[in-house]
């Protein structure tokens, strides 16, 4: 039992799926020459004048839509001021006290069962402009630091949870639920290498004493490159706040937040500078801006529009279809596309468990191997469906039909015309029991040892029965030796 | 309310501006004499009056999302104190 409980919450900024920036026209494309990506309003040269870009402001609202956010009627811009050579107005535009969204959730799960499921609250998501990037080359001894400002204006939308997660597992698991929901909702291509999605995380611990509960100062931890590294950084974080109350004992409130960056190859956080007080930024209505209210058909609208989340759509495999929580959770961590494949195969078979099946050992092995998207998998819903209709009506085993879809995957052609190619028939009944009484007949060494209670001895003779005709289904040739045998 | 040395200095570090004393002496006068001709307005009776957000009521202005021509590099670099042909160079930036 751990002597304390880790209290975490998290700050995200995703960037949005828009072609071009919050308040000007420039691209956002992600890899573009340093600097070309940027006009007066970029630059912050006197006189350009910002304009919000719709698309942004609409995909905002799906996303706190989505996340159970209530959406304000009524919200406005505001600069927040601070020196920074990324920042060339000298401020950002980002929103303080009124957020165009408040008060939402998020429902997070393991179908491991490592914790119970849980709510995360939203406190806010808002949205507000990206800065640049600067960069510094120590190793060459470089006096200065270069600036690209090619990412300054991307609209970002940063959702702040409330305090609601209880360990590193959970954090993760929170991210790992965020990010699929806003790729459902595709506004964002949440790809971390490229900073589409970054996470800030807040960490404390309540440590149980014999005077009662106590809780630590709350450290900010930055430069968490991915959702392995939150939850690593995060576990780091809670065992040195452990050794650091056992120190110093020092309690919340006792010293300022402090901001710890993570080193990923070592395996430790850092200090950095102290947070300024958020007084410090100096917020004040953007007068460059105008505000931007939203009405109840809006809103409606909006949510109409959602479509179905993960958590409604793993809810509807398991009980439409029968599926594991574990299986439902893989097909649908995999993105709409794959569950609506599996949808049609499910429908068409009538048989979830047997689509479940063949999505997850088969097509999803192959498109990991060959680095593929569903999208670009050569074997279509209806098509696999087709295949998976004649291994039910019994005209091909599992492991031909494994053989089969192998030959669709590298051919492109269906079921039946990869059968007709390969020879694959379903072999007559008559057929069959023609061929059992031929080898019982020619293999009188194998009735007596069957004869003497050695069952196995029927094993050579459905060899010799696939060796003669490999479409035969070798549980049925086994049952019609027993049979043959029988009779003698 | 006036303004005392502290927090003009701190204001002027949020600036990144460094005052002589003189300056420091004179901005504290000057900018006091702002804030207190600002805070006539809290002679007002604002009772029952909704804070506005701006001096325009003009709601709901957007642009639609098209890419438009940026800079040619040269011309966004053209004012900057030092550059490299492809980035704004300044002092060192280390760490965070």
């Amino acid at each position: 039992m751990s002597p304390y409980t880790v209290i975490i919450g998290l700050e995200v900024h995703v960037q949005l799926a828009t072609e071009s920036k919050l308040f000007c026209g420039c691209s956002t494309a992600f890899g573009a020459a340093p600097n070309t990506q940027i006009c007066p309003v970029c630059l912050g040269m006197p006189g350009a004048l910002p304009v919000m870009n719709r698309k942004a402001f609409e995909l905002s609202l799906r996303t706190a839509a989505a996340i159970n956010c209530q959406i304000a009627r009524f919200t406005k811009w505001d600069r927040k001021q601070y020196y920074y050579p990324d920042l060339p107005k000298g401020y950002q535009i980002s929103q303080y006290d009124l957020p165009f969204s408040h008060d939402g959730w998020l429902e997070i799960s393991d179908p491991k069962g490592k914790f119970e499921p849980k709510r995360v609250g939203i406190i806010r998501a808002h949205l507000e402009e990206d800065a640049g990037k600067s960069m510094h080359d120590e190793r060459a001894g470089l006096a200065d630091s270069q600036i690209d400002l090619n990412r300054t204006g991307t609209p970002l939308l940063e959702i702040v949870s409330q305090p609601d997660m209880r360990s590193p597992a959970e954090a993760k698991a929170f991210l790992s639920e965020l990010k699929l929901l806003l790729t459902y909702l595709g506004v964002s291509d949440c790809n971390m290498q490229e900073g589409s999605l970054r996470v800030d995380g807040n960490i404390n611990l309540h440590i149980d004493t014999p005077g009662g509960k106590v809780a630590t100062p709350i450290v900010e931890i930055k430069n968490m490159n991915s959702f392995r590294a939150v939850e690593r950084a995060l576990a780091y974080e809670a065992e040195r706040l452990y050794e650091v109350w056992q120190e110093t004992g020092q309690k919340l409130g006792d010293v300022p937040k402090q901001t710890r960056g993570w080193d990923d190859a070592a395996n430790v956080t850092r200090g950095q500078r102290h947070k300024e007080e958020s007084s410090d930024y100096r917020y004040f209505p953007d007068p460059d801006l105008v505000p931007v209210t939203v009405t109840d058909a809006v809103v409606e609208q909006v949510l109409a529009s959602l479509g179905e989340m993960p958590v409604a759509l793993r809810t509807r495999l398991e009980t439409e279809f029968g599926l594991s929580a574990y299986d439902s959770d893989v097909l649908v961590n995999q993105g709409r596309a794959l569950v609506d494949y599996f949808l049609h195969v499910a429908t068409a078979t009538g048989d979830g468990k047997l689509a479940s099946n063949w999505l997850q050992q088969d097509v999803l092995r192959m498109l990991n191997e060959r680095n593929w998207d569903i999208a670009a998998f050569p074997v279509t819903a209806p098509a696999l469906a087709v295949l998976l209709k004649k291994v039910q009506a019994g005209e091909l085993i599992t492991s031909r039909a494994r053989e089969v879809l192998q030959a669709m995957i590298d051919t492109g052609r269906s079921a039946d015309e990869v059968m007709r190619e390969k020879g694959i028939e379903q072999v007559d009944e008559t057929e069959l029991v023609a061929l059992c009484q031929e080898l019982v007949a020619a293999n009188p060494k194998v009735a007596e040892d069957f004869k003497a209670g050695k069952m196995q001895a029927i094993g050579s003779l459905v060899g010799q029965a696939k060796k003669k005709n490999p479409n035969v289904n070798p549980g049925r040739v086994r049952e019609l030796l027993i049979e043959a045998l029988g009779k003698l | 309310m006036s303004l005392t040395r502290q927090d003009v200095e701190k204001v002027a570090l949020l600036a990144r501006l460094r005052l002589s004393t003189n300056e420091l002496d004179a901005l504290t006068e000057q900018l006091s004499k702002v804030v207190g001709y600002v805070e006539q307005l809290g002679e007002l009776d604002t009772e029952g009056v909704a804070p506005m957000a701006h001096a325009v009521e003009v709601t709901n202005v957007f642009r639609d999302d098209a890419v438009q021509p940026s800079l040619p590099r040269e011309q966004a670099l053209a004012s900057a104190p030092h550059h490299d042909d492809a980035c704004f160079l300044v002092p060192a930036v280390l760490g965070d």
